[in-house]
């Protein structure tokens, strides 16, 4: 009897746009000068709003804080692929993807200051509550794609999760779930290469995250993540064969967390201030700038200007947000179930009356 | 009306909310073409078909979590775990997602899901096929706890628990499955939830259970004056229908088959303390099972309250 090779994987790497600014032409994703500046706004628009937050963090002004800071390009490249009608499932460090949807930035701020009002995400936004357990919700992501389809809707489900989460079973069980199915389901991950203090090599003994997707019968790839061009166009691409039923994508966005896990988190005690440095050097957003001011769509006064004008939107955000009046007592019990039991109610009275 | 079982009203129910809504799916491991390990979806599969009745991977939390996404986008998905003692690994999807997507969205998402699972003991089943830990999940606000007791109610708290804007742990108690037979109205109706049933009125004491144990209260008791509640739904529990009744006649038992200590009854005992003890002319009294692992078939008549001893706990009540 023969011992003969059964099946044979390949896992690609899709890369599009260097460090110093320089794109591979035959790859490059069919973007018009308005979109790549669109795509650098949002990049820079997420760096100075997680900047903004990790500042009023240090002021007491907001709790605890995970910032995306070396990860823009994965958020925002992944994010501006999608369509409105799409749904999103995002995790916690995902601040990109939220600007990308126009959800309100005024809102994020004020879930982490400790207001549930945040995570109401507004009608004609369809993000799904950040996840805080992590690797959980990418089945809902693909319960949502399975409703989707089952009902004929023009609907792609997109969950954002970072590595330590392709440890975790419910991530397993979605993406053999997305395959069994067939579901219009883009699961994309940032690699940034830290679940708190545990490396990606200690996270797993796999070559690459993407190969994760061979064992569920599904599409992997790995993008470099820095690169805001590849990101959106292995994004675009998952989200047109989902679209036309041709089943999902497990994208791998190779990044780097360049701050603490969060603001509670100190990272020198467990990584190499080298490496930091090291990733330092390949900053996703000094590509993209470079890329366009080779390209003459950008400038020193675009630059400066830009940095202006959302410095003056953050300052308006961050007023809107710390001048709502904190939640009423009532809302703990409002949304708990659609109604309230009678201990609920009486439990409610003795909550506004300070006593039974 | 047709004299249904309590597994074939469940089927009845099943299918009459697929008839009645677009909205509704059913999802589970076997529920498909071999309907269900104990039938609950037999021939559901062939009239619906696999859009509609549809063979899961072998993965707990996986169909409790696609559930929750289906429901979230506006689904009504009745989801059937095999054994209760199998949704120990989908609880992180129950308590951490299902239970708190309204609150969490602030009322932008909803989940409006059924989780369907054979619980407790009696049916000489191999391990972690007899749980009963329902109070786990009373203990945790945003879902409701359901427990049938008669193919009547079966189908009607079924009926409710899929029309709920809310999750519904629906448990079944296994052991009644094919022992109770009786009429059950044809058509299409609801039992609510939150609402007690006095199985039967009486004058002497108040004895509560729910699920297969109510038909043992039922035996139990058949000699004395007692009046009996039939908890249905134990999330949120009925508090007018008990307190009223312990009111009445001043003596309380409370019989459930899981472990004593944090059980569900150490909270319908407290509230009753709590509201109504100047009524009360006994001590309120469990007959319940030890604070042991479930045990296998050998042991498990030792575990599971008896008649004997609700007679015993009955007698010690009316002393007083």
């Amino acid at each position: 009897m023969p011992k003969t090779p059964i099946a044979q994987f390949q896992i690609d790497r899709l890369s599009i746009l260097d460090p110093s600014g320089q794109i591979d032409e035959d790859l490059m994703p069919e973007l018009s000068d308005s979109q790549l500046l669109q795509l650098y706004e949002l990049l820079t628009y997420t760096r100075m709003a997680d900047q903004r937050a990790l500042d009023l963090q240090r002021e007491g002004r907001l709790g605890t804080y995970p910032s995306s800071l070396g990860q823009e390009a994965a958020q925002v490249g992944s994010g501006f692929a999608l369509q409105k009608n799409d749904w999103v499932f995002p995790n916690f460090r995902e601040l990109g993807v939220f600007l990308c949807q126009n959800y309100p930035l005024e809102l994020i701020y004020r879930y982490w200051t400790g207001d549930e009002r945040g995570l109401q995400s507004p009608e004609g936004i369809n993000i799904f509550p950040m996840c805080i357990a992590v690797g959980t919700h990418v089945l809902h992501a693909a319960g949502a794609a399975l409703a989707a389809k089952y009902r004929g809707d023009d609907m792609v489900a997109a969950a954002f999760l970072g590595d330590g989460a392709t440890s975790k079973g419910d991530f397993h069980e979605a993406l053999n779930m997305a395959g069994v199915y067939q579901l219009p389901l883009v699961v994309i991950c940032q690699n940034n290469q830290w679940a708190i203090s545990v490396s990606r090599e200690s996270q797993t003994a796999s070559e690459t995250l993407a190969q994760k997707a061979i064992a569920h019968g599904i599409r992997g790839i790995q993008v470099d993540g820095n690169d805001v061009l590849a990101v959106y166009a292995a994004t675009r691409e998952a989200l047109e064969r989902a679209r036309s039923g041709d089943g999902p994508t497990f994208i791998e966005c190779e990044t780097y967390r360049m701050s603490d896990h969060t603001t509670a988190d100190d990272a020198r005690r467990y990584r190499d201030p080298q490496e930091v440095a090291k990733w330092q050097e390949r900053d996703p957003l000094l590509r993209m700038r470079r890329f366009l001011e080779q390209q003459r769509l950008w400038s020193h006064g675009d630059q400066e200007q830009l940095e202006l004008t959302l410095k003056e939107r953050l300052s308006r955000v961050v007023k809107a947000a710390e001048s709502t009046a904190p939640p009423s007592a009532e809302e703990m019990f409002r949304y708990t179930c659609h109604a309230l039991s009678s201990r609920q109610q009486e439990q409610l009275k003795e909550c506004l009356n300070g006593g039974p | 009306m047709a004299v249904l079982n309590l597994v074939q009203a469940i089927n009845e129910g099943l299918r009459q909310a697929l008839e009645e809504d677009e909205r509704v799916l059913l999802l589970g491991e076997d529920i498909g073409k071999d309907g269900g390990v104990f039938r609950a979806t037999d021939g559901l599969y062939e009239v619906f078909g696999e859009q509609r009745v549809l063979d899961t991977p072998l993965a707990e939390s996986g169909i409790v979590g696609l559930a929750v996404g289906m429901a979230a986008y506006g689904l009504r998905p009745v989801a059937e775990i095999q054994f209760l003692g199998f949704l120990y690994s989908a609880v992180d999807q129950i308590f951490t997602h299902a239970a708190r997507i309204r609150a969490r969205s602030r009322g932008r998402y909803s989940c409006p899901l059924v989780v369907r699972t054979p619980y407790g003991g009696g049916v000489k089943a191999p391990e972690l096929h007899e749980e009963s830990s329902e109070a786990l999940f009373c203990h945790m606000p945003g879902i409701k706890v359901v427990v049938p007791s008669t193919p009547s109610n079966a189908k009607g708290l079924l009926l409710a628990a899929i029309d709920d804007p809310d999750p519904v742990l629906y448990l079944e108690p296994t052991r009644l499955y094919r022992l109770l037979k009786e009429e059950v109205p044809d058509e299409p109706y609801r039992t609510p939830l939150g609402k007690a049933r006095i199985a039967r009125a009486g004058h002497q004491l108040t004895i509560i259970a729910w699920g297969s144990m109510l038909e043992v209260v039922l035996r139990a008791a058949k000699d004395y004056d007692a009046e009996i509640i039939d908890l249905m739904t134990l999330s949120p529990f009925d508090r007018e229908t008990l307190l009223e009744s312990a009111r009445k006649t001043g003596r309380v038992l409370i019989v459930h088959e899981a472990a004593k200590t944090g059980g569900f009854g150490a909270e319908l005992a407290a509230t009753i303390a709590e509201e109504a003890i100047m009524s009360l002319r006994a001590p309120i009294r469990r007959v319940t099972g030890y604070d042991v692992v479930p045990p296998l078939p050998l042991l498990e008549d030792h575990n599971l309250p008896s008649t004997e001893r609700i007679v015993a706990a009955i007698e010690d009540l009316l002393r007083y």
